[in-house]
């Protein structure tokens, strides 16, 4: 599943500032009975974002118009919960390229860096500001710049650089994933193969 | 170099080393299940790849089957389609597949150990979380996403950065009616739901050593609820016990030289890990949740704590307690509960039966309670019958439904409605995650047993005297 290179994103965000954000809320189970990656993007945060009887919850970051953009901001340890890589794809699918966060669970980092969505871990403290800066102005814009690794609000000026390794920013840069890296060398790994026991 | 049992296991499958980068990790055993496989079957006919080992595979439908009526046609298109689905790509590529009504269906994370799939030093993975259930026979197991599903069905590798290492040591014995849940509870509500993030544990201890292979089971399956990837126990004799002579574990010659590679599985002596902590196994209660992840959990006679007290953001611990209507200092015994729900991967083998079954024997079921007895596999349920747990079962007034996933994450028919408040055996007590609106308290199986024959939530140690004088 190729996607869009990622390379300077410079986007408005919408903040959440909610901390444990699992992966049931930004979708919930009963959207996963797809048998195709479509749609997913209309059910992110369904709950949050929807009664029961389908119509909007005025007060859902989401509904709110004053807020838009390509990055998300979540508060801390965002996505723990289900392996599901459909919670990745509802990100993707809704638009956001970025998800920013102080702290991220492992397997949605890993699932977001394998499908173009790329998750910028800052520090509490950055973290605070960019909320502030969002709380303040709306209309803020937030760059994150992947071949320098940092993230800068613009208003300010603040920035802060981030961790990714080698392999996954040559990846995201390229519109790459691990399937094509492994496919290339699949002789290798049938000959380890035979080496395993069962 | 001295290694810990993680590190003989993971390095033993390296195929090659990125600089900078992730290992190419090769994957011994690999489950499938009807939810999160249909887009990775997709993904190899759009590259042109193919399924390079499919004898490594495993296909069983779990997590949306109904766990009623299974031998009718499958009611929601939705769930109809995704089973089929799993069935036709499992068919297409020569994938086994226990697939709804075989005799062998069940929770993958159940029947895995239960037919020998599940081995000492193997990497195993699925497309689910609760895989890390398998790193209780000494394996690596943990859950993936479907690009990596993808990614072992067409190379048997997958990209992974390792780990760092934790050790989580309980010592001493376990209190009257503390069960193996509540010492995973105990731990997670001890280090948050972020706690391990980044971390692969290994739990040691007396604690573990004395407990049966379903009690590990249940505690590994919940390392991920406290952030690790994944969690493990050194194999030992009950492992090796638990293991002999299943359909799919190696046997003869095969079985002897498989022998002597897991008696080396163990941390050396010198071995180092990059965190260590230790729990004195007398100091744990049986527990229960009050909030809206599985971090939020405290010993049963306790009160709710207040927001003052808690590590983290008092916002996020007021909407989650707004969520579940309670407050803080609230009591937990006592309270009215409308829902029990006995199954999962987490407590749905014989076992957790077993410990129901003790608790409500010669007792009756509380009128306002539904309860939801929900077998991990055939397998379970035909012991269940068989050790007559199934006649204590009725005459208390419960039913025995079939083997699933069933109100874990409500993908089926059971759903906890709106409101009401549950008292489940599961793993996860996010919001809506037995039902949009459900409310969820997060227990072993004894407390379930207290509650559905009380109607309120309640000490087992209580009615466990009862049983006992
Ligand atoms: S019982 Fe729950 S946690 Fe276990 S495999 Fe099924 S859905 Fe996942």
């Amino acid at each position: 599943m190729a996607y869009d290179k990622f390379n300077i994103v410079t986007s408005t965000a919408v903040p959440l500032p909610i901390e444990n954000v699992d992966t049931d809320q930004i979708i919930p189970a009963r959207f996963l009975k797809a048998t195709e990656r479509k749609g997913f993007g209309d059910n992110l945060f369904r709950d949050w974002r929807y009664h029961n009887d389908n119509t909007q919850k005025e007060d859902f970051i989401l509904n709110n118009p004053t807020y838009s953009g390509k990055i998300l901001v979540g508060g801390k340890n965002f996505g723990s919960g289900s392996s599901r890589e459909h919670a990745a794809w509802a990100v993707y699918d809704y638009g956001f390229r970025c998800v920013v966060s102080s702290f991220f669970a492992d397997i949605f980092k890993g699932n977001c860096l394998n499908i173009g969505v790329l998750p910028v871990q800052v520090s509490p403290e950055f973290l605070e500001k960019i909320f502030e800066a969002i709380d303040t102005n709306p209309d803020t814009e937030i760059e994150v710049n992947l071949p320098q690794q940092t993230i800068t609000i613009k208003t300010s000026g603040e920035s802060e650089s981030f961790d990714i390794n080698s392999y996954k920013k040559e990846n995201m840069l390229n519109g790459y994933d691990d399937i094509d890296y492994l496919t290339k060398i699949k002789s290798e790994i049938q000959k380890f193969a035979t080496t395993r026991p069962f | 170099m001295s290694k810990t049992l993680f590190d003989k296991v993971w390095d033993s499958h390296v195929v090659r080393n990125i600089e900078n980068g992730p290992d190419v990790f090769f994957i011994d055993r690999h489950f499938i299940h009807e939810v999160t496989s249909p887009v990775a079957f997709l993904g190899i006919k759009s590259r042109g790849n193919t399924v390079l080992y499919p004898d490594r595979t495993f296909a069983t439908a779990d997590h949306n089957t109904p766990t009623i009526n299974q031998h009718l046609p499958v009611e929601d298109p939705l769930s109809a389609n995704q089973l089929k689905a799993l069935e036709e790509n499992a068919a297409e590529w020569g994938i086994s597949h226990w697939g709804l009504g075989h005799q062998k269906n069940g929770i993958v994370h159940v029947v895995g150990p239960e037919n020998g799939i599940t081995l000492p030093g193997a990497t195993i993975v699925c497309g689910d979380s609760h895989t890390s259930t398998h790193g209780a026979f000494g394996a690596i197991a943990f859950g993936i996403g479907t690009s990596e599903v993808e990614m072992v069905l067409s190379t048997q590798c997958i990209m992974q950065p390792k780990p760092k290492k934790m050790r989580i040591n309980v010592n001493g014995e376990l209190g009257f009616g503390v069960t193996p849940k509540d010492v995973a509870l105990y731990i997670i509500s001890q280090l948050s739901t972020s706690g391990a993030t980044g971390y692969f544990v290994e739990y040691a201890g007396d604690v573990f050593s004395n407990m049966t292979m379903e009690g590990r089971m249940t505690v590994c399956n919940l390392s991920i609820e406290m952030g690790a990837r994944g969690g493990m126990i050194a194999p030992d004799e009950k492992t090796f016990e638990y293991i002999k002579g299943r359909p799919l574990t190696p046997k003869g010659e095969a079985w002897d030289t498989a022998m002597e590679y897991w008696q080396t599985l163990k941390t050396d002596e010198d071995a180092v890990f990059d965190k260590e902590l230790t729990f004195n196994g007398a100091d744990i209660e049986p527990m229960i949740t009050y909030g809206t992840n599985p971090g939020m959990g405290i010993g049963i006679t306790n009160h709710i704590p207040d927001a003052s007290n808690v590590e983290g953001g008092v916002a996020t611990y007021k909407k989650s307690l707004g969520y579940m209507d309670f407050n803080e200092g609230d009591a937990m015994i006592g309270k009215p509960v409308d829902y029990v729900f006995l199954g999962s991967c987490t407590n749905g083998r014989i076992e957790d039966f077993r410990a129901f079954a003790s608790i409500i024997k010669g007792k009756k079921k509380a009128e306002n309670i539904t309860a939801w007895l929900v077998p991990g596999s055939h397998e379970v349920e035909e012991l269940i019958k068989e050790e007559g747990i199934l006649d204590i079962i009725t005459q208390a007034g419960f039913t025995l439904r079939e083997p699933g996933c069933s109100a874990c994450l409500a993908m089926n028919a059971d759903k906890i409605p709106a409101g009401k408040l549950a008292v489940s055996t599961s793993n996860r007590n996010f919001e809506g995650r037995q039902g949009p609106g459900s409310r969820t308290l997060l227990a072993s199986p004894l407390v379930a047993a207290a509650t559905a024959v009380t109607g309120v939530v309640t000490d087992p140690r209580t009615l466990l005297e009862e049983v006992i004088n």
